[in-house]
């Protein structure tokens, strides 16, 4: 494997989503809120989701790990916003599919540049990085 | 030490990963195995496969033989006095486990102290929790000192005389850390507890010879010292094994059994509940032979020679972070600054090179640290100073490829 394969994981966009995350920090007023933690690598991820009328009117995360899974909460969150809480969870599925190589239709599904986490797929060891902050929101939803 | 003929004969080293020669860096993790071990293995399988101490017929005989003379090559191995102190598990987790069951919660009670330090594997630290819960006793930790090591002070001071139980590993994991462990067997003993140690990293390591530690207990695990995985050392003083209840009861570890009452066997098989590992009791036998054709000494020196020479390239990186004392065992943790150790990790794997990224099993010590996770390269016989410059030249790529996409 040479750092052209490399680039298939680490992305400019993944790599612009570690340095500046977006929706970082705490959702001010009453939220629910997700602990989640990968124990076998320590990563871990405090998202909170604000749910009015069944529609994510915000979403913002805390959490330490690597570019993967902190982008991927970063992108998360992103499009997840402003969603009614079903799409949220197709989309969750579709990321799922997504990690598994599968081809995945995302058209009708607005998934923005979550997209460009296709390539996880290729790094068995990372999918579970990159799935944390989509299983917090899950566990969130679900509640 | 003839370190490319040793190479040879790990069949799983001669491959490439990712398009390059594997540099295999994890063996603090899990070693390869020597093409001995494997054949040991297969070999019984094929030719002597049967149940141990049942059978009169030969295959039986055979698997025993086997299957005891490997406990005898264990006993050298690390110079107990009796093969009844060396008793078979699954392994570290299990030997300390045992320990923690049989004795620690058979006799500790309220206003007892068990002793442990904050460098612990997880597997030389939960047990301890829980027991201290289960019986009422309070779990105590000596402190580290900056550097990463123990002070014998700090241990003087925190062992009392309602200390029962002090357990700590020999080597530590993450920070390379060799304990004094018969100073503090020494201190514990005066303090009438009793001594644990955790062997996985020491063992494999460096001549062990539990008579002159003098220590009580002493665990290791098979898959750490070039044999197979499921199999693990726990070593006792006979006078302590001979008091303690079985940790697990049924199959094979029984005397006489009535409709409400049993009896145990001897030492050591009152201890091997059950069909014990028997493949791999005897991968551990050939692991040992191939251990001491080469020399325990030997394997030693060699691996300084390499924790020295990895200290001396890794240090001269910008930017890195090395967590631990200067004098060592052969393993080094590092952080490259701005990148995550998975990062490290994963392009390191694109090079190659296999080294093991997260919080090692010790979760405490990430905090006592300040991180919550590290990246760390492993060193074992078979590893040279060219695997080393590997490493070098992935953490330099690591940086660079991490520069250009920021």
């Amino acid at each position: 494997m040479s750092f052209n394969n490399l680039d298939t994981l680490y992305r400019q966009v993944i790599m612009d989503h570690y340095k500046n995350p977006r929706n970082k920090g705490s959702v001010e007023g009453d939220a629910l809120t997700v602990d989640m933690n990968n124990p076998t690598c320590g990563d871990r991820i405090q998202l909170q989701l604000q749910v009015e009328d069944g529609i994510v009117q915000d979403a913002k995360f805390t959490g330490e790990g690597c570019s993967i899974s902190m982008s991927s909460a970063s992108m998360m969150t992103q499009a997840v916003k402003g969603k009614k809480l079903d799409d949220a969870l197709n989309m969750s599925k579709a990321f799922s599919d997504m990690m598994l190589g599968e081809d995945v239709d995302t058209e009708d599904l607005d998934m923005g540049d979550v997209e460009s986490l296709q390539g996880v797929s290729q790094f068995p060891a990372r999918i579970k990085c990159a799935t944390l902050a989509w299983k917090a929101m899950e566990k969130g939803v679900q509640q | 030490m003839d370190v490319g003929a040793i190479r040879e004969q790990f069949p799983i080293l001669q491959q490439e990963i990712n398009g390059h020669p594997l540099v295999y860096l994890d063996s603090s993790a899990t070693s390869q195995k020597p093409v001995s071990v494997i054949e040991a293995v297969n070999a019984y399988y094929r030719e002597n496969n049967s149940n141990v101490h049942r059978g009169v017929h030969t295959l039986g005989s055979r698997a025993t033989d086997q299957y005891e003379g490997a406990r005898e090559k264990v006993r050298k191995f690390i110079n107990a006095k009796s093969t009844a102190e060396v008793i078979f598990t699954r392994g570290t987790t299990t030997s300390i486990n045992t320990i923690a069951y049989s004795y620690a919660r058979a006799n500790l009670k309220e206003g007892d102290e068990i002793v442990i330090t904050p460098m612990e594997h997880h597997s030389n630290l939960i047990p301890w929790q829980q027991a201290a819960k289960a019986t009422g006793a309070t779990l105590k930790y000596v402190s580290l000192q900056n550097d990463g090591t123990v002070s014998l002070d700090d241990v003087r001071e925190t062992v009392t005389q309602n200390t029962k139980l002090v357990a700590m590993t020999h080597v530590s994991n993450v920070l390379g850390t060799v304990n004094p462990i018969k100073e503090i067997t020494d201190i514990a003993h005066q303090n009438g507890a009793v001594m644990v140690v955790d062997g996985a990293q020491g063992a494999p390591h460096m001549k062990v010879d539990v008579q002159n530690l003098d220590c009580d207990f002493y665990t290791f695990s098979g898959h750490k010292m070039c044999g197979p995985t499921g199999i693990g050392i726990l070593y006792g003083k006979q006078e302590l094994l001979e008091e303690m209840e079985p940790f697990e009861f049924g199959g094979e570890m029984i005397d006489f059994v009535n409709l409400y009452d049993a009896t145990w066997k001897d030492l050591p098989w009152k201890f091997e509940g059950g069909t014990p590992i028997i493949a791999g009791a005897i991968g551990l036998g050939a692991a040992i032979d191939f251990l001491n054709d080469i020399g325990l000494d030997n394997i030693t020196a060699h691996e300084q020679k390499l924790a020295d020479h990895a200290m001396e390239k890794l240090r001269s990186i910008d930017g890195i972070s090395i967590y631990g004392p200067e004098k060592r065992a052969a393993l080094v943790t590092f952080n490259l600054e701005d990148v995550h150790p998975h990062d490290t990790a994963t392009v390191l794997d694109a090079e190659g090179i296999a080294v093991r990224a997260g919080h090692h099993c010790a979760q405490p010590l990430m905090k006592w640290l300040d991180v919550t996770a590290t990246a760390r390269a492993s060193f074992y016989l078979y590893n040279t100073e060219e695997d080393i410059d590997r490493l070098f030249d992935g953490l330099l790529k690591t940086k660079e490829y991490f520069g250009d996409v920021f």
